[in-house]
């Protein structure tokens, strides 16, 4: 086999303005080398800030705003591309190497229609006629499984779901037959059920075409399925490069093996689950006359323990959080807290019925106004609900920073100089200064790294078992259901399929959605893709 | 090649020299593009040419070192917090706050600083500049110094109120349309479309020529006029801060509409709404000249500076610059503003406070 794609000693490096102090440079990738032969997969793999986007970025001689590639060398077949002229690395992209960014939703443009997209690389470069190119993008949206494939191009990208649309994008890097294509986190922004499709047709597509490419990923799991060598990265640094057998099964250092182990189960699930804090009963809720988006909704909650609720974007697990918190009376149907009825909507209800009901959002960033202070943010309730001013508000406050592991020093700090974990602490602070019964948390590790978003549940855990205040846990992440729930209920298209004490609902027998949303998650082991898909096969056979 | 000339460009080259040595590019930049525009202006015009620079540069200059002493001075003499806000503020923002704070001290004093009366005719038809009349005197015959003293106290006034008064109403309204959603917002929305509708200045006049004579009437109609535009901008800009996870938080958290209103979304809009008062407060100062051009606004023999403007236009095809003077404070008083609003954009566009 001969060598495609190698990075030596490659350096990159970013001027910051941390306030306060001087701009300074820091290095974002320290020396990272690695080789990539023809038709072959390699996984890059870190959190955010490992510096994987940009070393991926690097193998088109790109460097995001502000970032320099200050040393090393790129090779593609044998040539240094960091050398090139500007017009040479232009004939490079979009021939021998093209992207698949994260956000296909945000990477088309919504005013042309998809062909011209996929085929617009390809006719700029010269390498077909039109009439070939738009056959081949006809080509590539069948090998990739697109519904439909003659007319799926004649579509606008809004007309599409997303992970269409990332398939869609997957077809434009290999339109025009490059030997290279980098794949920035092409699944993470999708449902489970709708990643193990993209993850398919990206390896189908990858082997038909013998293509290599760069796969980049935050989940381990993933990358498991469908890469030849993985690069573990930490902080710029490569932690771990090996085949993806000796990662996945005999990985040498901590960090990766911190990687492979993490969700173990936190905690065990509680015996006793017949006493109730919240109850829902035959809800039904719509956002307007043709748009009802709850059937029949029941569950409870019972006091000290945490309900997860999964399913995938559009499945209403949101909406009913929504009807909760009284943003959305419902059409049928009530809500019982501690026995008592809430009241439907917002307004009518009391100032202590908002206090013991909170909330924790998903992006932690616009869950707080960028200018307040962390102070003011988890002062407010305790002026608010309980008249604290002055230095005892300032003395709980202090209390609260170090119930969430965070103390004093960032009483003063504003949102925006906290880190993604210390944002998601600060929101908890904010729930617990209120001291609610109970407290909804509406996704509120799927934007962080896996480590952080360890730490964040395990505080949760941590404070549960302190206060006895019940969770409301909203996720699409069964290994989280699996490490915190008590209870679980699985919610499509609007309706509760499952409910009951996780043990139940997360062993068979299985209802078709559980079992298909179960088998969707990807496992940490070779070759569980090929079995997935197999198995699923065969019961479409079946039926 | 007189003294001068040589000098002239003996220091231009030294200054580029020397900032090559430094490796200042953005003082290079400037100095030897002057030196090079020199040449060229040299040739056109002569000697004239280099005076007319240098003086311009002295003034810059002499400017900036204004700025700089100023604001040492204020750190010196502000106590600690003020000092440390008046610590950040670039030269330009100092000189500005200088200048203003130098008119308002003429404006309050203006009957000590002023030689003359404001309605006093003290001398001939457009005398020029110097002598007893320190910028000659106006069409009538009185003294330019004096009215432009006693002017900026009904310009400054006249203009800051209408602002400060159409920026209240205009924020208040349009974040309650914003907050409030359904109909509270279409109707406020569609009475500040059809205001929107009516000519600005047709509407002035039909409304103050059907009022009584008054300042705080010309005041509020001004700014009734002027909040329809930062209505607009306000409800633009806090429609989507409503939207954000923060604002539900408080809603949940049982919060009134003061409170989303003041603490929620006022801080993080209050940066285009500055930008957009340094602007407001210029338009004020013409629409009010305009309104006093008509006959609607200031009313003579009282001294506005739009005004004066006016009643001098006519002497510049005699050669006599008195309308500039005018004219020249209102520039400098909306160039000064709108450099210290800059300086105060900077700050509250930071989301670390201002720090840093």
């Amino acid at each position: 086999m001969s060598i495609l794609l190698q990075v030596r000693d490659l350096t990159i490096g970013a001027t910051v303005y941390p306030p306060g102090e001087d701009p300074h440079d820091i290095e974002i990738v320290k020396g990272i080398s690695f080789d990539l032969e023809k038709g072959q997969v390699i996984g890059l793999i870190g959190e955010s800030g490992a510096g994987k986007s940009t070393i991926g970025l690097a193998a088109l001689a790109y460097g995001r705003g502000g970032v320099r590639i200050t040393g090393g060398q790129v090779l593609l077949d044998g040539k240094d591309i960091l050398r090139y002229t500007k017009a040479g690395i232009r004939d490079i992209r979009g021939r021998h190497v093209c992207y698949v960014a994260q956000s296909a939703a945000a990477a088309f443009n919504p005013a042309m229609r998809l062909a011209e997209q996929v085929v617009e690389a390809t006719l700029l470069h010269g390498i077909m006629g039109r009439a070939e190119a738009l056959e081949r993008a006809r080509y590539l949206f069948g090998v990739l499984g697109l519904p439909d494939p003659d007319e799926f191009g004649n579509r606008y990208p809004h007309q599409v779901s997303g992970g269409q649309l990332q398939r869609a994008m997957t077809a434009m890097a290999l339109c025009s037959r490059p030997d290279l294509i980098v794949f920035d986190e092409p699944t993470t922004a999708l449902d489970v059920t709708t990643q193990i499709d993209v993850l398919a047709a990206i390896k189908h597509a990858i082997e038909e075409t013998d293509t290599a490419a760069v796969y980049i990923t935050h989940d381990l799991a993933v990358i498991a399925q469908i890469s030849d060598d993985i690069m573990v990265l930490r902080h710029g640094d490569a932690v771990e490069y090996g085949s993806v057998q000796q990662i996945i099964e005999a990985p040498q250092q901590e960090y990766t093996r911190q990687l492979i182990s993490i969700r173990a189960e936190i905690r065990p699930e509680a015996p006793d689950q017949s006493d109730s804090l919240l109850r829902l009963e035959n809800i039904d809720a719509e956002y307007g006359p043709n748009a009802k988006v709850l059937f029949d909704v029941s569950m409870h909650l019972p006091r000290g323990q945490t309900l997860a609720v999964v399913g995938e974007s559009g499945s209403g697990k949101s909406t009913a959080a929504r009807v909760i918190t009284g943003l959305l009376p419902p059409t049928k149907g009530q809500v019982l807290f501690d026995g008592q009825p809430l009241p439907p909507a917002l307004k009518d209800r009391s100032k202590d019925q908002l206090r013991e009901l909170q909330m924790i959002y998903q992006m932690a960033d616009t869950a707080m106004n960028p200018r307040q202070t962390v102070a003011e943010i988890i002062g407010r309730p305790l002026t608010f609900y309980f008249g604290l001013r002055g230095e005892e508000r300032r003395h709980r406050v202090t209390e609260l920073l170090d119930q969430i592991e965070m103390g004093d020093p960032f009483s003063d700090r504003y949102p925006a100089e906290l880190s993604g974990g210390q944002k998601q602490r600060v929101c908890i602070a904010r729930c617990l200064a209120a001291k609610p019964r109970l407290i909804i948390c509406d996704e509120p590790t799927s934007a962080l790294d896996p480590l952080v978003a360890e730490g964040v549940l395990k505080l949760l855990m941590d404070l549960q078992a302190e206060t006895q205040v019940s969770y409301l846990f909203i996720t699409h992440d069964i290994a989280t259901v699996r490490a915190i729930a008590d209870s679980v209920a699985v919610m499509y298209l609007g309706k509760v399929v499952r409910f009951g004490p996780k043990s139940k609902v997360l062993n068979p027998p299985f209802d078709d959605y559980t079992d298909l949303l179960l088998k969707s998650v990807p496992e940490m082991k070779l070759g569980w893709l090929e079995k997935a898909l197999e198995s699923r096969k065969m019961a479409a056979a079946g039926n | 090649m007189s003294v001068f000339v040589f000098g002239y460009f003996f220091m231009l080259l030294a200054g580029s020299s020397l900032a090559v040595y430094y490796k200042r590019n953005e003082v290079l930049g400037v100095l030897f593009t002057v030196t090079l525009l020199s040449m060229l202006f040299g040739i056109l015009w002569g000697t004239v040419a280099f005076w007319t620079i240098a003086i311009i540069a002295i003034g810059l200059i002499a400017a900036g070192a204004l700025g700089y002493c100023f604001r040492a001075y204020m750190v010196m003499i502000l106590p600690e917090y003020a000092s440390r806000f008046m610590k950040s503020a670039p030269l330009t923002a100092s000189f500005g706050l200088l200048v203003i704070i130098v008119m308002i001290v003429l404006a309050v004093f203006a009957d000590l600083v002023a030689p003359f009366g404001e309605r006093e005719i003290v001398g001939d038809v457009w005398e020029p500049a110097g002598g007893a009349y320190l910028l000659g005197t106006d069409n009538l015959g009185r003294d330019m110094f004096s009215r432009l003293v006693y002017g900026a106290q009904t310009t400054m006034a006249v203009a800051l109120a209408a602002g400060v008064l159409s920026f209240s109403i205009g924020m208040l309204l349009s974040f309650t349309a914003a907050v409030s959603g359904g109909w509270i917002d279409q109707v406020l929305s569609r009475f500040n479309d059809l205001l929107l509708a009516i000519p600005t200045l047709i509407f002035a006049l039909v409304v103050l020529a059907a009022l009584p004579q008054n300042i705080f009437i010309l005041i509020g109609v001004m700014a009734v006029i002027d909040q329809t535009r930062v209505f607009r901008l306000g409800r633009a800009l806090a429609i989507d801060i409503v939207v954000q996870d923060f604002v539900e938080a408080a809603r949940l958290r049982g919060e009134g509409w003061f409170w989303i209103i003041f603490r929620e979304i006022l801080p993080n809009v209050l940066t285009p709404l500055i930008a957009e008062f340094g602007l407001r407060f210029v338009f004020a100062i013409l629409f009010l000249s305009s309104l006093s051009f008509l006959g609607l606004g200031i009313q003579p023999p009282e001294a506005d500076w739009g005004g004066m403007v006016k009643d001098n236009k006519d002497g510049i095809i005699f050669l006599v610059p008195a309308a500039l003077y005018p004219g020249a404070a209102i520039a400098i008083l909306a160039v000064c503003v709108n450099m210290v609003v800059d300086w105060l954009l900077n700050r509250t566009a930071s989301l670390k406070g201002g720090r840093g």
